[in-house]
């Protein structure tokens, strides 16, 4: 496909013989997020790394703004965030911004960028001192200070208390209203379901899903349907209106779960059982799949080393 | 903070010219230098609390020479080493280690850009050294003769050769262990490279040790200074010493 702000296909890499990526194939379209999702050790950051040109791959292709990643021309048109570090730990945070900027033709202004950031009380703190959720600010604004069409973000909110993620939240759907492509990378799936248009989610360096957040939480599974009442109700009777395929369960006591196609008409069948019993059902929910859900589904619920 | 205003962050890529990013990399370099402690310590401190040190009192015997015409040269030498050599070797094997050459590899900046800043740095700090050293030596009653533009070129081809082998040392090692290693060979070379000792004190190792890059320094700076000689054996030294490091650096040299 022509025109993508990142192309990656039949993409491979190993190390000592064991395949970190392997096949993966993806593409990103030009203004939108995209975020690689996936537990640690799933490819994510050597994903990145090769189409930044930090590495080599081993087989595939990428083609990043159509050239490939070690062209120069793209140096001042991407902008990249490491997964840590990257700044003179001697120089404060103010100057280390600027020395980067003045590599840009026409960078942003770095005060007002430091600002919004948070950073404008440590602007004269040396790096080192920063703490590590300041360093990770400073590190996304190094990576747009030069005013790029794309940019890497790797793990850009990793140990961020909440307001600082916010503002990095808030940075990277500034970007997209301005029309730069933003490719993240995150294990955190509310990040991803708040931020990205389009989502592959990783696992040992294989695709397992990619899409739309909507797609993805639509797909496959069915919905389900909860609330309470009182103990003890007739749920073959239930059954019996609810259409096939549907389940009823209580557990415990009192709280009903409906499995099935949960759909306008499910929930007006469930609510008019209700009252002709003459029963309040109370804290009725209807519950879709969240992005976590498709995520442990596909990952499984291990905890990854 | 209020929200971005609609187009603040709208494309507009593009690199700054050259001159602007060389001086702005070698600005920050200089800072980094001058910031730095012991940075600090090793260009000037020991250069010339050692050519004080040495010219005043009697412990180094310099074959009845006049203390000072041995000791300028050679302190001259350890100047040169000290910040081509051991501080931009620290100082690359921690900006390796800390990802900042990995970052700026990821920026307009060219990597020619970057090792021209680095380049320049030395050199100021090197005039700064020169100037103190000189003074300093012309107070203790050193005396010297011979072409300046021999110096010139010592000076900057001894600049190259010890910049060859800081970057080889700093572009393959880790941060602590380049730092070790480049402390190691700095006292090496200041003991056995003709700069604390005259070579002749080490009998049949003379003529192996005159090869050394610091003794070619410190004993070319002696001939032109004090007899007046151009130092044709100590340039072509420093030339192979020069050739041979910049081609193993820029072989061997890994960003991060």
């Amino acid at each position: 496909m022509t025109g993508a702000a990142l192309e990656v296909l039949d993409l491979a890499k190993r190390y000592a013989g064991r395949a970190v990526v392997d096949c993966l194939s993806f593409s990103v379209r030009p203004g939108t997020v995209f975020a690689l999702l996936g537990p640690n050790g799933a490819g994510k950051t050597t994903t990145v790394e090769i189409c930044e040109g930090f590495r080599s791959a081993d087989a595939g292709e990428v083609h990043v703004l159509g050239l490939p990643p070690r062209d120069r021309s793209l140096r001042s048109r991407v902008g990249v965030m490491p997964q840590s570090g990257g700044a003179y730990p001697g120089l404060r945070a103010r100057e280390m911004l600027r020395l980067v900027a003045s590599f840009a033709a026409h960078p942003l202004p770095p005060d007002e960028l430091l600002d919004r950031l948070g950073l404008g009380e440590v602007a004269d703190t040396a790096y080192r001192r920063l703490s590590g959720g300041q360093q990770q600010r400073l590190s996304l604004a190094l990576a747009v200070v030069g005013r790029p069409e794309l940019v890497f973000l790797d793990e850009p909110t990793a140990g961020l208390d909440p307001q600082a993620r916010r503002a990095t939240w808030e940075l990277v759907e500034a970007l997209r209203s301005d029309g730069v492509t933003v490719v993240l990378t995150t294990h955190l799936l509310d990040e991803a379901e708040r931020l990205a248009d389009d989502v592959v989610i990783l696992d040992a360096g294989r695709v397992v899903a990619a899409g739309t957040v909507a797609e993805l939480t639509a797909s496959g599974a069915a919905g389900q349907l909860r609330f309470l009442a009182p103990a003890g109700l007739d749920l073959g009777a239930l059954l019996a209106d609810l259409p096939a395929g549907c389940s009823a369960t209580e557990s415990p006591a009192g709280h009903y779960l409906v499995e099935g196609a949960v759909d306008p008409r499910l929930l007006a069948t469930v609510a008019t059982w209700c009252a002709d019993r003459g029963v309040l059902a109370r804290d009725l929910r209807v519950q879709t799949r969240t992005l976590e859900d498709v995520f442990l589904e596909l990952t499984g619920p291990e905890p990854r080393a | 903070m209020t929200a971005w205003p609609p187009g603040a962050l709208a494309p507009q890529p593009g690199a700054a010219p050259l001159p602007r990013m060389l001086r702005a990399q070698t600005r920050a370099e200089l800072t980094l230098v001058l910031r730095n402690g012991e940075q600090v310590l090793l260009s000037l401190v020991i250069p010339l609390g050692l050519l004080v040190l040495l010219v005043t009192v009697p412990f180094v015997d310099v074959d009845g020479q006049e203390r000072a015409d041995f000791f300028v040269p050679g302190v001259l030498a350890l100047a040169v080493m000290s910040t081509a050599f051991t501080g931009q070797a620290i100082g690359v094997g921690f900006e390796r280690q800390y990802g900042v050459l990995k970052r700026l590899g990821a920026t307009p900046l060219p990597r020619a850009v970057l090792l021209a800043a680095k380049t320049l740095a030395v050199l100021a700090v090197e005039v700064l050294q020169v100037m103190l050293i000189c003074l300093t030596g012309l107070l203790l009653g050193w005396n010297p003769s011979g072409s300046a533009a021999a110096v010139v070129a010592l000076v900057l081809l001894g600049t190259v050769a010890f910049s060859g082998l800081g970057l080889l040392l700093g572009g393959t090692l880790r941060g602590l262990t380049t730092l070790a290693a480049a402390n190691l060979v700095w006292f090496v070379l200041l003991v056995l490279g003709g700069i604390l000792f005259p070579l002749a004190a080490f009998g049949a190792a003379e003529p192996a040790l005159s090869l050394l890059p610091s003794a070619a320094l410190s004993s070319g700076l002696r001939e032109v200074l004090t007899a007046g000689e151009l130092p044709l054996q100590p340039l072509a030294t420093l030339a192979v010493w020069a050739v041979g490091s910049l081609a193993a650096a820029s072989r061997l040299f890994r960003w991060e």
